[in-house]
């Protein structure tokens, strides 16, 4: 700014050119600062909830620390411990993969089927889309107490599968039953997948369908060729969401391992419940080993991201986007 | 049906006629036979809220004598109205702060044109994919120096500093309203807050509620946050959290008094899901296909 006053005199269109720029350059300078301004709330809130912790939990992965002593550096024992001698840490991972491989596909199937019936009703649509959706809106607790009632030994499952003769599981008191009788809850949550299954399946254009008709593909074609393709973008995202809860997959499970007794650990029965958010639950807040704690979030970040990463570099592959981009 | 449509209409030939009564029948037979299965578990489950004691030892389905005092005697010794309170505060005021924080950040990011708003925008959306296990134990570290565990605090006021969810479906929105309503209101010498307030908010009421509700719900129903800070501490234990604990505040309890007070925890979501059933679907159907 001050070498501009102190160079010679110029001519005054010229004078008048740099006033204009210098004053562009305040306007634009301005403009920062407001805009800045108004991200303020989510700058503070960004570093403070987000790049501190990430990056002070990485410090403490490699500290042994319970809060009440000051951190000892440990180097990569955390994670030795974790990958080597930490059963439980495998029984939890492998927990939380059954989640991912059963409840995901269960769930994107469960929705596009119930949202082509959807499609296929004139009459009724609103109400049948109620009932669908209503399961969603119980709060997770609820429905999990819920679901420890419906599906207990002497329950109204049970009730009902004696009546057909069918075997009566013990569902959350075996341990080969337990997380079937999750998967059961959360296909009756599909609500939400449903929901963004039908408004793709709305969007697919019409001509489309009449296309395939003329050139005489069948149901099963139109699906595989038409309805696939189109709903892919959808299919992506029901996948992303999906793997991320899988990590996160904690509350119906605690609610159920907790039902039958107040003292029964974190993962009931078995540790067949014990699901990589328990496990951490479990070492630092009921255990409060900080450290080792923060280790396994950190695994859990590297894996999310990778996961997050691989998902959308093999949707070029498979998702569709309309426009023929692929 | 419209006359023109009649008028144009040819006639369909019974046998196509048929067919497509057929089709409908059944397609009206899956849709009913889906929602009899979607709706079962409620029905056992306000059933057993209704039986007696001794109702619960038998097999039977229905409750014979109907027995409502069930929701009365669960407050003789569950202080529902105090969890009740604290779940009102941590989703209301939670709530406030999640729209007050993400609307000015919402409308920097999609209406005022300055250096570092796309990585802004990318930094936002990953923080959108990662669950809040990833962060929780620096932060729960910090909450314990400052004090603030067994209180509302670590619940509430992290929400006053911008939510990604909120922010990200705010954006959406304001970009779909035209920049031509912002200039004529810049010419009237209006500045940026101005901009904001008169022309903005007014004319995003709808995604406003919608994000307000959204958090509102997530607040109401959140299980693992209140467990980690609050866990220990009855005075401030919300209604998800005394719910799960119902076991251990008297041991043995039986099954229909636990599902009256599951019922009394969902009945404020589904009431608020019938008056604004269109902002969810709508909502979700944004998240989905915009996401």
């Amino acid at each position: 700014m001050a070498t501009v006053t102190v160079r010679p005199p110029a001519a005054p269109e010229k004078a008048r050119a740099t006033e204009r720029r210098r004053r562009r350059r305040r306007s634009a300078w301005r403009r920062q600062l407001v805009a800045l301004a108004f991200m303020s709330p989510w700058i503070v809130g960004f570093c403070a909830f987000y790049l501190y912790p990430i990056l002070s939990s990485l410090y403490f992965s490699f500290t042994r620390y319970d809060i009440l002593t000051d951190p000892v550096w440990v180097g990569l024992d955390n994670y030795k411990f974790m990958f080597t001698s930490d059963g439980r840490f495998w029984t939890a991972v492998g927990n939380t993969a059954w989640v991912v491989a059963v409840i995901v596909p269960l769930q994107v199937l469960v929705g596009i089927g119930t949202a082509t019936v959807l499609t296929r009703v004139r009459r009724g649509l609103g109400f049948y889309r109620t009932v669908f959706f209503l399961p969603t809106m119980v709060p997770l607790v609820a429905a999990a107490l819920g679901f420890v009632f419906l599906l207990n030994p002497g329950g109204p499952v049970n009730a009902v599968l004696g009546f057909l003769h069918l075997p009566e599981p013990l569902w959350f008191r075996d341990p080969v039953w337990a997380k079937p009788g999750l998967a059961l809850m959360a296909t009756w949550m599909v609500g939400q997948t449903m929901i963004i299954f039908l408004a793709a399946l709305l969007d697919v254009p019409t001509q489309l369908y009449e296309a395939a008709d003329i050139e005489g593909a069948g149901p099963l074609q139109r699906f595989r060729h038409v309805t696939l393709p189109m709903i892919s973008p959808v299919i992506f995202f029901a996948v992303v969401i999906g793997v991320i809860n899988g990590f996160r997959y904690f509350t119906e499970a605690y609610v159920v391992s907790k039902a039958g007794d107040w003292d029964n650990p974190v993962g009931t029965p078995q540790d067949s419940l014990l699901f990589y958010t328990s496990h951490l639950y479990n070492q630092g807040f009921e255990g409060f080993h900080m450290g080792y704690a923060a280790a396994l979030s950190w695994v859990m970040f590297v894996v999310i991201m990778v996961c997050t990463l691989l998902l959308i570099r093999s949707s070029r592959r498979w998702v569709h986007y309309q426009g023929g981009f692929r | 049906m419209s006359a023109a449509s009649v008028v144009t209409r040819r006639p369909v030939p019974p046998a196509i006629r048929r067919r497509r009564v057929l089709m409908t029948v059944a397609n009206h037979s899956v849709a009913i036979a889906l929602s009899i299965m979607f709706l079962v578990p409620f029905a056992f489950i306000v059933s057993t809220a209704l039986m007696t004691n001794q109702q619960m030892g038998s097999l039977s389905i229905w409750p014979s004598p109907f027995k409502w005092s069930n929701f009365t005697d669960l407050f003789e010794f569950f202080p529902f109205w105090r969890f009740a309170w604290n779940s009102l505060l941590y989703a209301g005021l939670g709530t406030v702060g999640v729209v007050l924080s993400g609307i000015p950040v919402a409308y920097a990011l999609s209406r005022l044109r300055w250096r570092g708003r796309q990585l802004s925008f990318v930094l936002l959306l990953s923080t959108l994919m990662l669950p809040v296990q990833v962060t929780i134990v620096p932060l729960y570290i910090v909450f314990v120096r400052l004090g603030w565990i067994g209180s509302l605090k670590p619940l509430i006021i992290p929400l006053f500093f911008g939510d990604a969810f909120t922010i990200f479906l705010l954006r959406q929105f304001f970009m779909t309203i035209p920049q031509e309503l912002s200039d004529a209101a810049r010419v009237d010498g209006a500045n940026d807050l101005q901009i904001l307030l008169r022309v903005i908010v007014p004319l995003a009421k709808p995604a406003i509620a919608a994000v307000a509700l959204f958090n509102f719900l997530y607040c109401w129903n959140d299980f693992f946050s209140p467990l980690l800070y609050a866990g220990n501490n009855p005075d401030t234990w919300t209604l998800a959290i005394s719910l799960q604990q119902l076991t251990q505040l008297s041991r043995g309890i039986l099954a229909n008094l636990q599902m009256a007070a599951s019922i009394l925890f969902t009945l404020p979501v589904l009431v608020i899901f019938f008056f604004a059933q269109k902002v969810f679907v709508e909502g979700v159907t944004l998240t989905g296909v915009k996401g």
